[in-house]
């Protein structure tokens, strides 16, 4: 007997632990879900990102707390019986079946009529635009369009969930790009509630309508991708979403509400996070918005520089030896010296603690 | 180097000949291929074609009076159905065994470990396991004593001697044999489509009809067809567990009573001719049957 219906409030992970001997690689994760919205699991290798989503699937049993569909609980349930969707990262088709076969598969579980498999895999085939190639053996597809069967297979069963284990990650970078847009396309067509797990922040800002960032087994923050781009609770959460610059510094009350920090010998005013005001503290900035301005307070010898089209991006040093991101509209010559500022909205302070200290700053990394 | 040289000496003479050769796919390197082909031409093709030849050349009669004697004697040709009474369900009990064991342990850590233990048979050779059997099994051995011992049975089971005393020595000899390949072959199917297969709502039992049994096929082919040559050639132990002169009166034992009791090696020649051919026929109508079904590979695509 399965879940086999879209008419859900919400799923709920209450608690959900999982631990492998000694280790701990979900810890205590509270998530809800509501109907119809795509979720991404973003974290680093090893977070635990996939873990939570095998112990979604059934795939996994938890060591420790619970997952509800509205007031049903489901973690004691097979994976056979949730009846979610799951795409996984090698597409796991089944290399015996033709494509409609594949996709008809989960249907014929369900005992449906050969009328309404045959009508229902041609809906999906066409969802995926792949009515084509129903005859062909996986082996006989390429990438894409395997993973485009995994994602019909997943789908045709209605479930009220979909689950998707970094689907994308063994395609090629433009492919990658086309399969994103096809996933969100299919995602608002059917409106299914979709959980998909990724380390590819684009990936997952480009499709998310709200981003989960684990980072070893624990919830980091959770928030709608624009959230998650220019307010990052935590440092590491600002390392992972692409705050390349992270340095360690002091910081003073500056006026205006900013506070000031210490960067490369220079003074420059950001947003303070996490209450921080005074003291030790880690300042997060995108490249993009650290640049060259007529009176740039940070004084910086470029290191190197790589033409990216429209602009530059390259690192400069600081006299201290602070090694800084940038990216100039201007070419930038290896050697030239460079005064870089950036707006106190996009300079980021965070206190800096043993919890949220990103990987790159290890405890005796790089001096304050 | 020896580009250089071929270019000093000009394009319009042909290259050296070991150029040419090694355009062809010889080399130095083939050389080391000689010692087993030198070893199949002594051992097998010789010998092979030697019996061959001499099959026809009888004692007396026609060239082919050794088959019509051998198909016209029912004790001559009732060992072929004799061999297959035993050879044919010791290789399915065997893949039956096999299959159960090699699934669960796919799922396990210490692998090493059992399939050492599992394996171990097969160091200690037919003659050490009949002999093994016949002190284990016999009327007064450990198992009929503890049976009559808890009063399970009144008189002692006859398990040596006659047919399942040949059945159990090939289950204990082939099992490992069998069991090694079929957990290449177990192994070899991904575990993510199993997985998918349950999200997708499938049984377990469902799960191991539509995915396992499709995907394993042609691994159980080559398994029976492997196993079961095995089988056919039991010697030592339809002599020395069975009983030679009645129900495990195989094939190699007629052709080893013509060899070395009536001393008629050209009926004996013709008797093996036939052993292969029969056991060739079954090879070949298995792998037949398996291009029936799927035999691509057994993952789940590409990545």
């Amino acid at each position: 007997m399965t879940i086999a219906s879209r008419d859900f409030r919400e799923l709920r992970l209450d608690g959900v632990s999982r631990g492998f001997g000694a280790l701990n690689a979900l810890k205590d994760v509270t998530l809800t879900i509501q109907r119809g919205e795509f979720i991404t699991l973003l974290g680093p290798s090893g977070c635990g990102k996939s873990t939570a989503l095998n112990c979604v699937a059934g795939l996994l049993p938890l060591t420790g707390g619970s997952i509800w569909l509205d007031d049903r609980r489901l973690d004691q349930l097979r994976p056979e019986d949730r009846g979610f969707g799951m795409v996984f990262q090698n597409y796991a088709l089944f290399p015996h079946m033709n494509v409609r076969k594949n996709v008809g598969f989960g249907l014929a579980m369900r005992n449906e009529s050969k009328a309404d498999i045959d009508r229902k895999v041609e809906d999906a085939l066409n969802v995926v635009r792949l009515s084509a190639q129903g005859g062909k053996l996986p082996g006989q597809l390429s990438g894409g369009q395997q993973q485009r069967v995994a994602i019909a297979r997943a789908i045709v069963i209605e479930p009220p969930l979909v689950l998707m284990d970094e689907p994308l990650s063994n395609l090629d970078a433009k492919l990658r790009l086309e399969m994103r847009a096809e996933i969100r396309r299919i995602h608002q067509y059917l409106g299914s509630a979709t959980i998909y797990v990724t380390h590819d922040q684009d990936e997952a800002l480009s499709l998310a309508d709200r981003i989960v960032v684990l980072r070893d087994g624990t919830i980091r923050q959770v928030g709608t991708p624009a959230e998650l781009y220019s307010r990052p609770a935590h440092a590491d959460v600002a390392e992972f979403m692409g705050y390349r610059n992270i340095i360690r510094t002091e910081a003073n009350p500056g006026s205006n509400g900013w506070v000031n920090v210490g960067i490369g010998g220079a003074e420059i005013a950001g947003t303070p996070l996490e209450g921080v005001q005074r003291g030790r503290a880690i300042a997060a900035i995108r490249p993009e918005d650290l640049s060259p301005v007529g009176n740039g307070p940070i004084v910086a010898r470029v290191e190197t520089a790589e033409y990216r089209g429209r602009d530059f991006y390259g690192t400069a040093r600081t006299e201290d030896g602070t090694e800084l991101y940038f990216r100039s509209e201007q070419n930038a010559a290896v050697g030239e010296v460079l005064h870089l500022g950036a707006d106190p909205a996009r300079v980021l302070v965070y206190a800096d603690t043993a919890a949220s200290r990103p990987a790159e700053l290890a405890p005796n990394g790089i001096a304050a | 180097m020896t580009l250089a040289t071929t270019h000093s000496v000009g394009v319009t003479e042909k290259p050296p000949l070991r150029l040419r050769l090694q355009q062809k796919g010889f080399d130095g390197v083939t050389l080391l291929v000689l010692p087993a082909v030198i070893f199949v031409l002594a051992l097998f093709v010789y010998p092979f074609l030697y019996g061959l030849v001499l099959s026809f050349q009888p004692k007396e009669g026609g060239w082919l009076a050794n088959y019509s004697k051998f198909f016209s004697d029912r004790f001559l040709y009732g060992t072929i159905m004799t061999t297959f009474r035993l050879a044919v369900p010791v290789t399915i009990f065997n893949i039956a065994l096999s299959v159960p064991v090699a699934m669960r342990m796919r799922l396990m850590r210490r692998q090493k470990v059992l399939t050492t233990i599992l394996v171990l048979p097969i160091t200690l050779g037919t003659v050490l396991v009949a002999q093994g059997l016949l002190s284990y099994l016999g009327p007064q051995g450990w198992l009929n004593r503890t049976l009559l011992a808890a009063h399970l049975i009144s008189h002692p089971i006859a398990l040596l001697h006659n047919y399942w005393g040949v059945f159990l020595s090939l289950v204990i000899t082939g099992f490992p044999f069998t069991f090694l390949l079929m957990l290449s072959y177990v192994t070899g199917i991904d575990g993510s489509l199993e997985n998918a297969a349950a999200t997708l709502g499938a049984s377990a039992a469902q799960r191991f009809r539509a995915i396992f049994v499709p995907l394993l096929i042609p691994g159980l082919a080559i398994t029976f067809c492997l196993s079961f040559v095995q089988a056919v050639s039991v010697f030592p132990s339809a002599v020395l567990l069975g009983a030679p002169a009645g129900p495990t009166r195989v094939i190699s034992i007629a052709a080893y009573e013509a060899a070395f009791e009536q001393y008629d090696y050209s009926l004996a020649s013709a008797i093996a001719m036939i052993m292969a051919l029969v056991q060739l026929a079954i090879v070949a109508i298995v792998l037949a049957a398996r291009g029936l079904f799927y035999r691509g590979p057994a993952g789940s695509g590409k990545g």
